[in-house]
């Protein structure tokens, strides 16, 4: 039997009195395509953020590849894992920002190798190889010699898409990935994405793109005030939700 | 396709024409009159009581020139201590380890809160706290040996910059937008690792200015070391007047001698300045 590649177990997460995610858990199966949507604030990113350590939870557990996240349990107690070992953790998964946040001072190919040479020490060589094979792969063969500030939303976040597919994850997470786009150029990113969804790749995305959810997702979570509300293939929750939230949810954002 | 509607009459055609030029004539008069004013001040200190030929014949004395040396060579270790130092107290500053970030606000507190005078003294009168320094057991020597004009003015100006420097990195680090530590961690760099290669190149844009500043203020800073007896630019015109009596014309020749210095720092700081805005100009290349 297969195990889930992300196992989440009764998760909770304060911003001071504000209760981002109310024990919550969740699998992730290899391959899986999963859509996260809700209102902002209703935790989808901060469950992402989580997942590759950016926020660090307050109680319960997050198993990434079998592995427990952030912490050692030794004679009954939770130890927290030092930096080296957190670093070590997060390249398992790959993250796309909102805001791409691509290194400004980096060309595009340097954005791109940046990890896999300083991080992981490999070869120059191989790395720009690979590197410039996934710029083909997102469409930005000409694009290799370009700062971010010269490419437009659209090209610096399949760039970031790029830069996160260069450290070779298990599991990708998308943090809103189109919300910061001109509505034109929404459609380039998605194309990169249902391509990588295509290939196999274990993903997980936070998006208000139900347009995208309902073609590609192979499964959708509906998450409010913290909590998951409701979650099933795309065409149930979203061509037939249940719950009232969930409905309620749905016939705002349509 | 749809014809486009008649335009309303009265809207003449403006297309060939120029626009004139004004007069500007407040510019003109004010410009004048600044003129004028330079030389009356020009004409004043002609006349005054300097003998000038003294000031062109001591421009390029050896003393003079050893000592401008000196104070280039001075300013130049001072900085590069306190720009080192700078940085390592800055990451302190930032550091969720408390006990760092005490010790780094501590240094701040204490270096910028005494004169820099004071602290030139104190290094170079080290000798009378500690006679003997070293390492016990293993090196040791007398203090007045090892505590040269040369080294306390070094320390002395190198660690006081470092108070002040840090001061400048931490603004620029903090200009850097959180994103970009998140962005680092998410491919598995470290605190450090991600300050050097992401946060620190981008924080250099933002403090190169300040830092610009500063390397000015410690040029003329050195001028200091001239109580603790280090041979630089000041002090030599001090010894050559103590000896003839010219004393404004060799404070004109060491004057004139800082200002030819720091005209030369200005480009040089906007060549740095071109080369970290890599990537932020949007027809870089």
């Amino acid at each position: 039997m297969t195990k889930p590649l992300v196992a989440i177990r009764s998760v909770s997460k304060n911003f001071g009195e504000f209760q981002a995610l109310k024990n919550v858990s969740l699998d992730v199966w290899p391959g899986e395509v999963m859509c996260l949507i809700g209102a902002s604030g209703s935790g989808k990113t901060t469950l992402l953020r989580c997942i590759n350590q950016l926020a660090v939870i307050d109680s319960g557990g997050i198993w990434l590849d079998g592995e427990l996240l952030g912490v050692r349990e030794q004679g009954g107690r939770l130890h927290r894992l030092g930096e080296r070992e957190i670093s070590r953790q997060r390249l398992k998964t790959g993250m796309v920002f909102q805001r791409f946040n691509l290194f400004p001072h980096k060309t595009a190919l340097e954005n791109i190798i940046e990890g896999p040479l300083q991080v992981q020490g490999r070869k120059a060589d191989e790395v720009c190889a690979e590197a410039l094979e996934l710029l083909r792969r997102v469409g930005l063969s000409a694009k290799a010699d370009s700062y971010p500030a010269q490419l437009s939303g659209g090209q610096q976040q399949r760039v970031a898409i790029a830069r996160a597919l260069a450290m070779k994850p298990m599991l990708m997470l998308f943090d809103e990935p189109t919300s910061a786009l001109d509505p034109e150029l929404v459609g380039e990113v998605l194309a990169v994405m249902k391509e990588l969804a295509k290939s196999g790749m274990t993903m997980m995305v936070v998006t208000h793109e139900l347009g995208f959810a309902r073609e590609v997702a192979d499964r959708v979570v509906y998450m409010d005030q913290g909590a998951i509300v409701e979650q099933g293939r795309a065409s149930d929750v979203l061509g037939a939700p249940r719950e009232e939230r969930t409905k309620a949810f749905l016939s705002a954002v349509i | 396709m749809r014809p486009a509607p008649a335009l309303a009459e009265g809207f003449p055609d403006l297309s060939g024409m120029r626009i004139a030029r004004e007069p500007h004539w407040f510019r003109w008069i004010s410009a004048a009159l600044i003129v004028l004013v330079l030389a009356a001040i020009v004409r004043a200190f002609a006349n005054g009581q300097i003998e000038w030929s003294y000031v062109s014949r001591f421009l390029t004395a050896k003393v003079i020139l050893e000592g401008i040396v000196n104070t280039m060579v001075m300013a130049v270790l001072a900085m590069a201590l306190g720009i080192l130092l700078g940085i390592v107290v800055a990451i302190m500053r930032l550091s969720p380890n408390p006990v760092l970030k005490t010790v780094a606000a501590g240094y701040t507190w204490l270096f910028r809160g005494t004169p820099l005078i004071l602290q030139l003294l104190l290094w170079f009168n080290l000798a009378l706290v500690f006679p003997t320094i070293g390492i016990p057991g293993l090196w040791s020597a007398r203090a007045v040996d090892v505590m040269t004009p040369f080294l306390a003015a070094l320390l002395g100006l190198g660690i006081n910059q470092g108070a002040y420097t840090s001061e400048v990195m931490r603004a620029g680090m903090l200009s850097v937008d959180i994103g970009q530590y998140e962005a680092a961690q998410a491919i598995g760099m470290g605190r450090l690792r991600a300050l050097r290669r992401i946060v620190l190149p981008q924080a250099m844009r933002v403090v190169i200015p300040p830092l610009g500043n500063e390397f000015i203020g410690m040029v003329k800073a050195t001028s200091l070391a001239s109580v603790i007896q280090y041979p630089e630019l000041l002090h030599n015109a001090e010894n050559i007047y103590y000896a003839n009596s010219r004393v404004i014309e060799l404070l004109i020749v060491a004057g004139l001698w800082y200002l030819l210095v720091v005209s030369f720092l200005t480009p040089l700081q906007m060549l740095l300045e071109r080369r970290f805005a890599r990537g932020t100009l949007r027809l870089a290349r």
